[in-house]
This record gives structure tokens, sequence and C-alpha cells, in this order.
């Protein structure tokens, strides 16, 4: 077993020791738990670390594979969740949960999906900054329009409105489904820590699949070099949009995933800020690093509750981190110089030491 | 009539976003970094003359000058501290440092000034000009736009003039064309870069003093939102280009309020991106961008 | 090299996590505040009873921490009043900041409930409250908010959820009744934030009813926190459709750019506001001249004649040197609300913090609180607040009770 471990190709060994990471956590959280040795604020983070291990996943596909910066994954995230939370919301009395939930993330991954070719089309022939601030304008548009978004339906059938509540003329037993600001309140909470281990499961199998396809070989080729790419008969277009709207989709699984873990749900949360949390995940776990992704997504989600303790200081003290990890991380001269450590380590004991990185 | 008087304050409105975006895009051209702390130099900056001024009771002009100088102090050490280590690596690392920055200066304040919103005494109003009344008083021009235009078209004159004639100025344009190749030709690329930060602080401190007089809440989040739509702006005039920084701000204050005066209140911000996106999508390096062509 | 970095990252961030897991109660203990910790000391050494652990939540940092600070603020007084005048530690308060976001507030409200809270005093804006709530119903806990007022609030809650405040339709409703009643004005204009959970649902409250009560309304305007810069377009609209009274059910931050605005266009409409604009006199830097005459529909005044809110006011601004408002007063009486409770021995303090949701439940259906926010307060069965409503109008910095036909 452990030769055949050592004679197997490079990166399937990468990708199964990230299953093994994800799947090791699993089982020690669920053991933990089994036996009682969690806290329920441990307990209730699992989900959104799941979820946000998928945004910074499926981001990273965007940022680290296609080499493109998107500034708007949140907005993805946000028609996602909506469109599935409204699915369930609307099912989940009446269907089965085992078939009601799948249908709210095939719907969210859909409709995100949809909304990644809409956004797509037009945004993939800019490039660099210009697409940044295209993607955050996307993202931007999405929440302002959710946000004044009023959905409901009676018996005359269903309504809409993007003024306000009473222009939408719903009659007196109606019920509302989106209202505006307020969003979708009163979602009955579907999302458990399993479903989301198997989204990140799914997830993993077919990001890291297209990665290590002809299409994911493209997309890698179209980052490191365009004409290049173009040069051999790369259909730009086709592969670029390919890489963002599997990204989308994602997103909006997860945005599924995250809706359904609360019983309100309202579009300012899906903001810029947002957009900007999940890329800090993919950057300081290193920009095409799934695995990096998957363990800074996960740290970086815990960190503010870790901090909770500093009372009035927890979010500057999160800001130092930020700044100090990343210059830590990044900073050519800083590399260098924990080169020369971890090598003056390994001289003495002829291997690494870890602690000097952890 | 009342056209008018919406399209000046979407002027007005705009030639803040312009003065916000004009150090955004100084920063951008030469630094290649977006310096997403930009904003919130500005909030600070709005904190030290409402103190200066309106707690102090300071001179208007004194305290501008006080805190152009704190926020010059404040860029050079940001700059110093957390981009300088950075200016080899990806960009992105660069990026979410600055947003690191820009939230520990939110936090710093907040702690400082407790989150308590403050109004803002109009330092323009303070140095005693009144308001311009056309048209027998049926239309009236805030004091603070008049201000807030002339300062924008000073200081984009300046900055032009500064950059195309002076030898400080011709070393940013050289960095900002090829940082390798100016620092092969003798020129100290990180007292350049340090430089334009430097000035890019300082007009943020006068951009805070115009902001707050025209709009007159201050809170640790002030300068966050104004931030983001000056960036829109600096890209919709095609980043890196000071013109194009001027043009693009006051396009966007104009739209922004014409949009929220015909169309929809609600939706405003939606109409100004989707403009933005057309733009780009038609001119893909904003309104005035050098089109860059790519080499084999 | 690389391998052994993300191993050692990952075996990091399980035993991280386990830690965060395991050591939840050793590090409540350690970030307890100085004070409580100290007043613990001297209970235990007076040999009284343990302490009663309330739980706070709300924004104390980001966009809406004003909110939130002032709610902390005013829990925090009325727990150090209650525990100074026993002479022991009745309540202990750890509060917990939510940065006025879902995700958070449930993480602070599973913190809380590891650290062992009993009752929860929060939280302070609605969305995160309804997410809150929720859990309050599936684990039974007892939830006081001082300040969300949407109306899911407490439907979220199912019985568990009980508000210090009015409902946002409450508001509206009333508002628009002591307009009409008044004839304070012909043509009204509106400016609401619509990105803000509680204006939109007292503006949508306040339109249907000012229908129903035949008041012309001239002109809706509306702004959202991204483009609430400059409201100086929403004030000439007003002023264009000829509105002699502006409705703004909105924060006082927006309300006094609203009034400086109108003031620069000359613009001099009757100006009515909900409990939100409760505050606007102590902005630092605000020219309060400008807001003579607004009146407000808001349960508390910092001016207020009465011995409690003369109390609280000295007690409060000795503490933190500024004038409360009504988040502060809320917040002050709800723990006034549930001591009330502890007073009347419906609640002691061995008491499972499920037998407290029970009892607490029962008690606040049946009792009358008075407090700084009302006099002879009572709650439904739903969670919802009755008082009276109060109309003050500001005059030279202070307010005063309008005399008014209801």
């Amino acid at each position: 077993m452990l030769s055949r471990l050592k004679t197997m190709k490079k990166t399937t060994r990468s990708n199964l020791i990230t299953f093994g990471i994800v799947i090791v956590f699993y089982l020690v959280v669920q053991i933990l738990s089994g036996a009682g040795l969690t806290t329920r604020s441990f307990e209730g983070q699992l989900v959104p670390i799941c979820a946000y291990v998928v945004l910074a996943i499926s981001l990273n596909l965007t940022v680290g594979f296609l080499g493109e910066l998107s500034l708007g994954h949140a907005g993805f995230m946000s028609v996602g969740a909506f469109s599935g939370v409204l699915l369930w919301t609307l099912v989940g009395d009446s269907l089965p949960a085992f078939v009601a939930i799948p249908l709210a993330f095939i719907v969210g991954g859909i409709v995100a999906g949809i909304f990644g070719v809409i956004v797509g089309v037009p945004v993939l022939r800019l490039s660099g900054d210009y697409l940044a601030i295209v993607t955050l304008a996307f993202g931007e548009i999405i929440k302002n329009i959710i946000n004044a978004l009023y959905l409901g339906v009676d018996e005359n059938g269903v309504h809409f409105s993007l003024t306000d509540a009473n222009s939408m003329g719903l009659s007196a037993d109606g019920e509302t489904l989106i209202n505006g600001a307020m969003g979708i309140t009163g979602i009955k909470k579907a999302s458990t820590f399993t479903i989301g281990f198997v989204l990140i499961l799914i997830t993993l199998i077919v990001i890291l699949n297209l990665i290590n396809s002809r299409t994911g070989r493209a997309i890698m080729a179209i980052r490191d070099n365009e004409i290049a790419a173009q040069s051999v008969g790369i259909n730009l277009t086709r592969f670029k949009l390919t890489a963002f709207v599997v990204s989308a989709v994602f997103a909006g699984f997860a945005g599924v995933l995250y809706g359904l873990n609360y019983s309100s749900l309202v579009a300012s949360r899906f903001d810029y800020n947002t957009s900007i949390q999940i890329l800090v995940f993919v950057v300081l776990g290193g920009i095409g690093s799934i695995r990096g992704s998957i363990i800074a997504a996960a740290l970086l989600t815990v960190l503010p509750e870790v901090l909770r303790g500093l009372q009035d200081y927890r979010m500057l003290i999160y800001a130092i981190v930020l700044i100090v990890v990343m210059i830590f991380n990044q900073s050519p001269q800083i590399i260098a110089w924990r080169k020369r450590i971890i090598g003056r380590f390994s001289s003495k004991k002829g291997e690494p030491e870890k602690k000097e990185v952890a | 009539m009342q056209f008018l008087s919406y399209l000046i304050s979407g002027i007005s409105l705009g030639s803040v976003y312009a003065l916000i975006a004009l150090g955004y895009t100084m920063v951008y051209g030469i630094a290649k970094m977006l310096n997403f702390a930009h904003g919130d130099i500005i909030m600070i900056g709005s904190y030290v003359i409402f103190f200066a001024f309106g707690g102090f009771g300071w001179n208007p002009i004194l305290s501008v000058v006080v805190s152009m100088v704190v926020c010059t102090i404040l860029g050079t050490v940001i700059e110093r501290v957390a981009y300088r280590p950075l200016r080899e690596a990806p960009s992105l690392a660069v990026l979410i440092t600055a947003i690191g920055v820009s939230y520990l200066l939110q936090q710093v304040a907040q702690l400082m000034w407790s989150p308590d919103p403050k109004s803002f005494q109009s330092i323009v109003a303070g140095a005693g000009l009144k308001p311009l009344e056309l048209f027998g008083g049926k239309l009236t021009i805030s004091a603070e736009a008049i201000v807030t235009i002339i300062a924008c078209v000073v200081i984009m004159v300046a900055l032009t003039a500064f950059v195309n004639h002076t030898v400080p100025g011709h070393a940013m344009l050289a960095v900002s064309e090829d940082r390798g190749a100016a620092q092969l030709m003798g020129v100290n690329v990180n007292a350049t870069i340090a430089l334009t930060f430097a000035i890019g602080s300082a007009l943020a401190a006068v951009a805070g003093a115009l902001l707050c007089s025209s709009y007159p809440t201050l809170s640790p989040t002030t300068g966050a939102m104004p931030g983001i739509k000056a960036f829109v702006a600096a890209v919709f005039g095609g980043i890196g280009s000071i013109p194009g920084a001027f043009l693009g701000g006051v396009l966007l204050g104009v739209i922004e309020n014409l949009s929220k005066a015909y169309i929809s209140t609600q939706l405003s911000d939606a109409i100004v991106f989707l403009v933005l996106i057309v733009v780009l999508v038609v001119k893909p390096t904003g309104l005035l961008g050098k089109k860059i062509n790519v080499k084999v | 090299m690389k391998k052994l970095i993300s191993a050692a990252l990952a075996s990091a961030m399980v035993l991280s996590l386990a830690a965060c897991g395991s050591t939840g109660d050793s590090s409540s203990a350690a970030s307890g505040t100085g004070d409580s910790t100290a007043a613990t000391a001297e209970a235990s050494a007076a040999g009284e009873t343990t302490p009663i652990k309330l739980g706070g939540i709300g924004p104390v940092t980001g966009a809406n921490a004003q909110y939130g600070t002032a709610v902390k603020n005013g829990e925090q007084l009325a727990v150090d009043e209650i525990n100074a005048a026993a002479g022991y530690t009745v309540f202990e308060l750890s509060f917990e900041d939510d940065e006025s976001d879902s995700e958070k507030a449930v993480n602070a409200f599973n913190k809380l409930l590891d650290d062992g809270m009993q009752v929860l005093l929060g939280p302070v804006t609605s969305d995160p409250s309804i997410s809150v709530a929720a859990e309050c119903a599936s684990e039974n806990i007892f939830m006081l908010t001082p300040s969300a007022s949407s109306q899911d609030v407490v439907d979220s809650g199912a019985g568990n959820a009980f508000q210090m405040c009015f409902t946002d339709p409450n508001q509206g409703k009333t508002a628009a009744d002591y307009i009409a009643a008044n004839s304070l004005g012909t043509a009204i204009g509106i400016i609401y934030d619509s990105s803000d959970a509680y204006s939109t649902g007292i503006y949508t409250a306040f339109q249907a009813e000012a229908e129903a009560k035949g008041l012309e309304i001239v002109q809706t305007s509306s702004f959202t926190a991204d483009n609430n810069t400059d409201l100086s377009t929403q004030v000439s609209q007003c002023q264009q459709a000829g509105a002699d009274l502006v409705f703004l059910p909105i924060y006082y931050q927006q309300a006094s750019q609203v009034l400086i605005a109108a003031n620069n266009i000359g613009y001099e409409p009757a100006f009515f506001g909900c409990d939100g604009m409760d505050g606007i006199l102590s902005i630092d830097g605000f020219d309060t001249s400008l807001a003579n005459d607004l009146m407000l529909l808001c349960p508390f005044s910092a001016y207020g004649e009465d011995e409690t809110t003369k109390t609280f006011v000295a007690a409060y601004q000795a503490a933190y040197t500024e004038t409360p408002n009504q988040f502060a007063a809320d917040a002050y009486d709800c723990v006034y609300a549930v001591y009330q409770c502890l007073q009347d021995g419906v609640i002691t303090p061995d008491m499972s913090a499920e037998d407290m949701c029970d009892a607490l439940k029962t008690a606040f259906t049946s009792m009358t609180f008075s407090g700084t926010t009302g006099e002879n307060q009572t709650w439904a069965a739903d969670g919802t607040i009755t008082k009276d409503p109060k109309v003050y109008q500001v005059q030279d910095g202070a307010y005063v009770l309008m005399s008014s036909k209801q």
C-alpha cells in the first residue's frame, strides 16, 4: 500500500492527501462530538466553515487557475442562497427532506451558474483590475436589486415589486416570500455538518478533476500566457467561461448551505466585504493551492471566534494577524529568511522542523 | 431649474469622488496596487480636522494642514511597514494587506473615538464662505460644492504639472512605466513610491475635509463606501490617468444623483454600477485609459 | 518540504479547533471583564448565592457599532447598579459582538450558552435577532431583545422571544394615527432607508395606515446604506413635491444629515421621526437648533422628570460621559424587567436556563413593568410589548411631551 502511494503520480498523491485531511477532520469531529467533547460554539461554526471552504475552493478556480481576480464571488453566493432557500421554503414542508434539500442545492447551483454565464460573457473580455472592478460591480448590483426585491404569492398568483411591500398588491392572506431588505425570514434550518462535508467532497472531486483534465490544462495555459494559448488553438472564451461558471455554481451551492443554516437571510450579508473575505482565504492559503484554501478558510473562520476573549480588541487583533501573516507568508525577504532558518535546522537534524512554519 | 439643481449636487458629490479617486489613481499608477485603505485614511484625516477645527477651534486652513501632515505621516508609515515588504510579492498579497490595514484603521478609530457618529462642522462655512445664489435665489450652489470643484481642478492641474515637469514627477512616470528599468537608470524606486504615498495621503486629508464638509456625518466607517465609489470612479475614467480620475469621479456623482432624482433612489447604486460595466465592456480600459498592447 | 508545511498547518488546524472546543469554559472565565471576576470573588467571600448569568449580543464593531455599544452600556449599568444595591453579585453580564450579522450572532449565542448563560438580553438589530430567536426557540432559552423591533423577531422566537421596544408595524401605524388625529400635515413626504429592516418595516405600516386615514403622501424617497453619503437629493424631492411634513423613520445619524440638508436649501417642513431618531441631540458637533420643533414618537426621553429616568440618566452620564438614548434605556429596562421577576421569586439563580425560560415566559405575560421607557408595560403571549406611545417635540435642545389627541 505504502509503496503504491510512493509510486503514484505526484498530483494524485497530493489530491489524496487533501481528501485525507478533510475526511480525517470530519471523522475526528464526529468522534469528539459523539463523545460529548465538543462545545456548542465549535459545532455551530462547522457549517459556516464548510460553506467558506467550498467558496474558497471555487474562488481559487477563478483566481488561482484561471488567473483572473474576481471581487464578486459573494454575489453568486447570494443568488444561490436566495434561490435555494426560496425553493426550500416553498417545498420544504411538502417534500421529504432527502428530496427537498438536494433540490434546493441543485436550484441554487443552477441559478448561480446562469448568473455566472450572464456575468461571464461580457466580463471575461476584460482582464486584470478592470475585471476585478466589474465583478465587484456585479456583486453590488445583485445585492442592491435583491435588497429592493419584494416577492409574494397569494391566490391570484405571484406578485413582485422593486419599490416596496405595499405596491406588490398582495391580498391579506397572501404570503410574502422575499421582503426587500428583510430578505427571507422564518427559514427552517436544514444544513448540517454532514451535508457540508459531502458538499466539500463533491466540490473537491469536481474541481480537482477539472483541474487535472484537458480543460484544466487549457485553463492554466490561458493563465500562463493568453496569446500563446490562443496561438495553439485554445478557445479563450470557452475555457475562461467554463472556469468562471463552474466557480459560480459552487459558490451557489455554498450559498445554499449557508442560507439553510440560519432562520433569516438578507442580501446585505453578501456585500463586497464578503467577497474580499473569501479572497483573503484564497490568497492566504496560497493562490492555486486547493489544500491551502481549505485550511485558510477553516482557520480564518475560527480565528475571530477564538479571539472573543479579547473583547473590544478582537477585530483589531484580527486585522493585525492578517497583515502580519500576509507579510510573513508572502514577503520575498522573509521567505528567504525562513528558508535559511529551516535550512539550518534541517542540516542539524536531517529533517525540517515543522514548528517554524506553523 | 430643478434639473440644474440635481445636476449641481451631482457634480458636487462627483468632485468629492474625484478628489478621492485622484489619490487612488496616483498610487495605482505608480505602485501598481489598489490601496483599499485609502478611504480609511480619509476617515482618519476627517477626525483630525473634526477635533482640530470643531474641538479646539483652530483656524480651518491650519486644521486642514495639520490633517495633511498627520495623513502624510500615516500613509508613509503604512507604506513602509505594510506594503514595502511585499513589493516583489504577487499583487494580490499587497491587496489583502491593504484590506488588513483598512480594517485596522477602522478598529483603531473606533477604539479611540467611539463608534458614535459625529456631526462635522463645515470648514468651508467656517472659513466664512457663503453659498452662491443664482436666478434670484431659485438656484443655490453651496459654498462647499464650489470649493470642492475648485480644489479638485486645482489639484488635478497641479498633479499633472508635477508629474510632467519635475524631476520627482519624471521619476514617478519612469517607475510607473517600468520599475526595473527605472531602477537601472538610477531612480530610487522605494523613495519614489514613498513620495507617491505621501502625496496620495495628503490628498486624502483634503478629500476628507471636503467630503465631511459637504456630507457632515463622521464615523469610523465613513471612508469605506466613498472609498469604494472613488475606486470605481478611478477605473471608470481609466485607472492610472489623472484627468481620467477627475472625469470618472464627476460622472459617477452625476449619474448617481440623477438616477436618484429621476429613476429610483433604491436602485441608484445598481444603475451606477451598470453604467460602469457598460462603459468598460465597450471601452475595456476606461474612458481615458491607455490601451495596452500586449507584446508576444 | 511543502507537504510537511501543510501537514503541520493541518494538524495545527485540528488542534486549534479541538482546543477552542474543549477549553470553552476555561477561556470564558479568563475573558470575563475585570469587575465581574472581582465581584464574583466578593460574592463568594460573602457566602451569597451564585449570580444569574445574563448574556448580551449586539454589534460593538462595524457600521452599527453605536447601537450595540449603547445597549452594552445600558445593560452593564443596570447590572452594576443592581449588584451594588444588593451588596453581592446578583447578575453577571457577558456581552458578545455580532457585527450585526446572523452568522456572528449565532456564534455568539452558542459561545454564551457554553459559558452557562441563563437569560439572553439581545441581540440589538433585527436580522441577527431573527436567527438567534429561532435558536432560542429550539434550545428553550428566554430572549428579551432591547431594540430588535421587527415582527419577525417574535414570530421566529415562537413564544420565547420578547421585545422591550414597539414592533415596527406598531410604530408606523401609531405615527400615522397621531399625525392624522392632530392634523400635523396635509402633504406628507417620507424619507426612509430601504436597505434597513427597521426603517422599511415602519415605512410599510405607515404607508398602509396613512392611506386608511386619508393622509396624502406626496413623495416617497429612500436611500440605502451604500448611497447615504448625500441625502440632499431626497430632501429636494420632498421640497419639490410640496411636502409640509416629512416623516423620517430612520436612525438619528442619517436624520441629522437630512436636517442639515433641509437647512441648507431653506426648506422648513415639520419633521416627524420614530424611536430611532432618539439620540439626535447628543451627536457630537451637531447644531441642535436645527432639530427645533422636530417631533418624535419615542417611549423614552432623557429629559423626563420622573425619578426612574432621572436616576438612570444621571448614572449613565456619570459612567459613560454621554446622554443615553433609547437603545441604552431599553437595554437598562431589560435588566430591570428580569430583576423584577427575580425579586418576585419567579426565578432563582440555581434554575437551569430551560426552567428559567418557562418561568419567565409565564411571568412576562402576566406582569406589569415600569421603567425608563414607560409605565405599566405589559407583554402579549407572542412577545410583543404594549406601552403608551409618547410623542415628544424638541424645544431648545430638550424633549417636551406633546399634548395629543389619540
